[in-house]
Parts: C-alpha cells; structure tokens; sequence
C-alpha cells in the first residue's frame, strides 16, 4: 500500500504542531522531560495518524489497537498527541502537571481518554502491553498492541522478561518500539550501562527486528507495514532517534532529558519549529 | 465445651475434639476453578509453582486460561493488568515473599493506581513455612498491601473460608491480595458459613475481652477462649478475614463491650492486622490492646509448630496476651 507525498507531508506537518505543543506545555508546566517527547514525536503521528487502528469518539472500542508508553517520562509526545487526535481539547495541553489537571506529570490510566496504562517507574508498561497483547490473543481479537520503551529503560530486568516472555509466547500482536536515542540521565548509555549489540540480543530472544531511522515518516510506516505482516513472532522496531529533534539547541543533549524550556529558550524552539513547518519561511499563509 | 459458638455461622461441629486438617491454599485451588466455571474471564497466572500454590487444578480444568510466567513476579503483575485492562480477572500466584513482595512497585502501580482488576494470590505465607527459613517467610505482606489505595487484603482463617474467598473476590471489581499458609490448619468453617468480604464475623460473645484474629490464629483464638473459661475469663472471639476494608463498626462493638482486645495474626506487629485494629480503636474507642505477632525480628528455620510456639504464635501466646490486657484493664 503506497503512501502519496501529500500524506507524507501531512504527516509531518502534524508531527510539528505535536512538537510546537510540547514546546508550549513544558513552558507553561516549568518542569517535564524535552528531549525524549521531541525525539519520538515523529513515530507518535506515525502510529496515531496512519498505522493504528483507533476511534478517538470512541476510546472504549474493543477492537482498536493499543499504544502503551513505559517511559512514562515522555507523556508530553503521548497527551500531545492524544489532543491533536481529538481525545481531549487541546486547550487542556496546558494544564500538564498543574494541581487538579487530568495531565499527571507521569501517564494515570483512567485520567483522560485513550490513555491505556500508568507508566513512569520504568519497565511497567512493557509487561502491561505485553499482557494486553496476550489478553487480545485469547479473546480472539484482531487488534495489535504497540509499546514505547526508553533504551535508558532497558536497564530494568523488567524489559528482559517481558521479551522473554513475548518471545516465548510468540505474540505476533505485539510490536515493541525502542527509542534509541543513546542518552539517559547520567551521560550516553553505552557509558551508563552499555546495551550493545542490541540488535542481536533482541533477535535472541524471538524477535524480528527491524533497525529504522525515528524521523523518516516514510520509513516508519514502511516498518510498522513489515511487523504487522511478521506472522511466527513479535517485531521489535529499534528507532534511531535524535534526542531534542526539531530544536537544534537541544538535539543530542543529555541535559535535555529532563528539564523544560525557559521562556527565552522556548520561543527559540517555536521559532525554529516554524521555520520547519514553512520551510524556511518560503510557505506563508500571510497575505501580502 | 464451656464457650457457646455464634449459631448463625455454621462453624464445625468438630472445632474442640478433633477438626480436621486441610490446608488453606486448596480452598484457593478449588474456589478458583469454582470461580473460573461461573466467569470465563477468570484467568490464572503462576511463577512457576503451579503445585504449591495449589494453582494445578486450574491448569488442568481450564489450560487455555493458564498463563505460565516462568520465575518473572514482576513481569506477573504486569502481564496480569495489561490483561485486566482487556477484560480478564486474573489471579496470580506465587509465594507472598515473592508476589506481592518483590513486585511490589508493579502492585503498587501497574495494579493498584490504575486500579487493574488483579487477585493476588500469596502462597507460602508467614513463619510457619518453616524449614525453609526467614528468606521464604512472608511476614510483612499484610503490611505492604494494606498501605496502598484502592486494594482490599483477605486473610482466610481456614480452607473452607479460603475457598469462600476465592470466588467471592472474583465478583468485586479492583485488586484483591490474599494470603494463605503452607500447612494444614484445622478447619473451623463449614460449606455454610456466611462469608461477605469486609464484614467481621463474632465466633463467641463474652464480655470480659475480646480476641480479633486472622488467618490461622482464629482456630487458636478459639482453643485460648475455651481454655480462659475455666479460669472465669470471657472472651469475645473475632474471625476479621478482611483486613482491608477493616470492620470498624464491629471492632468498635467489641471494644466497646469488653474494654480490652487481643490482637492475634501471623505477620509482623508492625503493619498487620493489629496495627489495623489499633488505628480504628485510637479513633474511636481506645481501650488497652496487647498484640500477638512477630515482634519485629525475621523469623528462622524450624518446623511449623515448633516455630508457631517458639514465636507465641499459639493459643497459649494468645492466653498470656489476654492476662496482660486484663491486668490493664481498670
């Protein structure tokens, strides 16, 4: 199934405006993680808005796919993402992790709608999806299920024994998403806690891997296309992301993982996101 | 037999000549087949102790519900929310050091924050696991459940009212901990006895003090108020199976009526169910409390009885308990 160029450039235009509210909500929050929620906002708008079967007028539907976010620290990209898809106003965007909001600073399941698992202390979603995955499986159920984890993340024994177990079970509803972005807290984490050769120890465990760039929205779906057609096992996507993406001042920073722009710092990333979406300023709605 | 059991409850003819011994993990075994014919949804997770937890039946009635973790607690608790999320009710089961001891952070979160519909099952509770030592006795699982929002804890005194519990538990929605033991424990309740998750059951009246038991130190409870009616003592004897939702009103009763209460569980003192008791009567009705528990220390290797004497564990801890709580009373 071919994906035309104006879907591609749809696409992309949406991961922009997903970039621009995240930019916008860790201002107003003054706390939040940046760099992950920018780095993945390409694979989000992929999933959301061309691979994943959902109906966000009816976030209950039985037959949709799930997406479960164990790094729970990049919630920006995911309630972002829910907003624009129209699961909540994305006014509400601007309540992250105030008092009272339904934008917890770290995802609640049960807070707004297709938010499907509480996740933030890492490796806790994988095993969730993982069991909706094989929920899915006895009930007969059609729908696939799609986890993020963090490769910081992997750390955890957690990860590995919910691979462990997904590849024993041979659950080819499932399709786990690596954000290999090569930073965590501490500095890189091949200086942290080295994971390579990732590759191959996925593929020991029972998964089809499939190495692809994070950013290219056509390849992306190329890969999503592949796992969905891997029949004997489940697929694992290790995306090569840049941390910060789309704001140059913050690609490849670890001191980006955890903190928000200032107001100085923000309107430089909106400026820059901009400059994205118009290409240069070449594109403009203005009238003359 | 000098005390004149509650009617109403059905208990076991037999209690003081000679009841019999079952474990409580086959009442869990058999309510949750029981449970899993009423609902097809009932669903059975185990960590590679699929005898021992006495999860075997299930595995045999109903194999295509069987979920095989392999020694992953973990990744249990986890696996078993994402399942609940999608319409299961899953027990899972394990021994209560591992599950919910060491996957406490995924109860914590994955279960008990998003209020997945999970039944955990701790096998193997307490000291009187025995020989294989304080690394295999649970004795703070009661303590580390009854803390956390949205959880109910469950601690059947004997296999009838285990397998009372399995079922009943599986008709409440949100996360459920129950505990039981390895060894067989006399059976106090029959097929008929009333169970209703939250409400305290009153064994004996009497008037002088009142023992609120769990588990199985109800059976003790019972054997310690029979034995202080000879000496002129009347004891109030309360089966509290739920821990959490505690009932209050029934506690307070008994305080109220006896001014002084005994506290008896296998655990630790610090956060079981006598802390539970406490923190109702400091409110509402303070009145001396002495505790029979684990004081604070891990337990060792030894056999079962010689454990559950060494640690006071036993009618005769309770009787040296409720002397003290006399002595206190004005």
């Amino acid at each position: 199934m071919g994906v035309t160029d104006d879907q591609i450039t749809h696409l992309e235009d949406k991961a922009t405006q997903i970039r621009e509210d995240i930019i916008k909500m860790l201002l107003e929050a003054g706390s939040g993680h940046s760099a992950g929620s920018l780095g993945t906002a390409d694979i989000f708008t992929t999933l959301y808005f061309h691979v994943m079967k959902h109906d966000p007028k009816n976030p209950e539907w039985e037959e949709r796919d799930r997406f479960v976010l164990s790094n729970g620290h990049i919630c920006p990209v995911l309630y972002a993402t829910l907003a624009e898809a129209g699961y909540f106003p994305v006014e509400e965007l601007m309540t992250l992790r105030k008092l009272g909001s339904r934008l917890q600073g770290h995802p609640h399941r049960g807070s707004v709608p297709g938010l499907e698992a509480s996740g933030g202390p890492l490796a806790q979603g994988i095993s969730v999806a993982v069991g909706m995955a094989v929920a899915g499986r006895i009930n007969g159920k059609k729908s696939r299920v799609y986890c993020m984890v963090g490769d910081g993340e992997m750390d955890e024994g957690q990860v590995w024994e919910a691979i462990l177990f997904a590849g024993k079970n041979k659950l080819r509803n499932f399709t786990l998403i690596i954000d290999r972005n090569n930073i965590q807290i501490d500095g890189f984490t091949e200086n942290v806690m080295p994971l390579e050769p990732l590759k191959d120890k996925l593929a020991a465990f029972g998964f089809h891997v499939i190495e692809v760039g994070g950013h290219d929205i056509r390849t992306l779906i190329e890969a999503f296309d592949e796992a969905r057609d891997v029949f004997e096992k489940p697929t694992v996507l290790l995306a090569h992301t840049i941390p910060g993406k789309g704001v140059d001042f913050m690609e490849f920073k670890p001191e980006w993982h955890g903190k928000p722009p200032n107001k100085e710092e923000a309107k430089k990333a909106l400026r820059e996101l901009d400059e994205l979406r118009t290409l240069g300023g070449k594109i403009t709605c203005e009238h003359e | 037999m000098s005390k004149k059991l509650n009617q109403k409850l059905h208990l076991a003819k037999n209690i003081f000549t000679g009841p019999d011994q079952v474990p409580q993990r086959n009442g869990y075994g058999e309510g949750v087949v029981e449970a899993g014919k009423k609902n097809e949804n009932v669903v059975v997770l185990c960590c590679d102790l699929t005898e021992s937890t006495r999860s075997a039946e299930f595995v045999e009635t109903f194999p295509e519900r069987f979920v095989e973790m392999g020694i992953s607690e973990q990744n249990m608790a986890g696996i078993a929310a994402g399942m609940a999320f999608s319409g299961k009710i899953p027990y899972i089961s394990s021994y209560a050091v591992f599950s919910p001891g060491r996957n406490w952070d995924q109860t914590r979160v994955s279960i008990c924050y998003s209020m997945a519909n999970v039944k955990i099952m701790g096998a193997h509770a307490g000291i009187s696991v025995g020989p294989d030592g304080a690394t295999h006795q649970a004795l703070e699982d009661i303590a580390i459940t009854r803390c956390l929002p949205n959880m109910t804890v469950i601690v059947p005194c004997d296999y009838f009212e285990a397998k009372r519990a399995a079922i009943a538990i599986s008709e409440i929605n949100g996360p459920v901990y129950m505990r039981f033991g390895r060894e067989k424990v006399p059976v106090i309740t029959t097929e008929k006895t009333p169970f209703k998750i939250g409400r305290a059951e009153t064994y004996t009246e009497g008037k002088d003090v009142a023992i609120i038991a769990c588990g199985s130190l109800v059976y003790e409870a019972l054997v310690a108020a029979e034995e202080l009616a000879k000496d002129g003592v009347d004891c109030k004897v309360i089966n509290s199976h739920t821990v959490k939702p505690i009932d209050r009103k029934t506690i307070i009763k008994a305080a109220e009526e006896t001014g002084a209460v005994v506290t008896a569980e296998e655990h630790q003192v610090h956060g079981g169910l006598g802390s539970a008791v406490a923190e109702v009567l400091a409110q509402e009705c303070p009145v001396p409390v002495e505790y029979v528990a684990v004081m604070d220390r891990f337990g060792e290797s030894g056999q079962p009885d010689e454990l559950m004497k060494k640690f006071g564990l036993s009618a005769d801890g309770i009787k040296t308990a409720v002397k003290k709580v006399l002595k206190r009373k004005n």
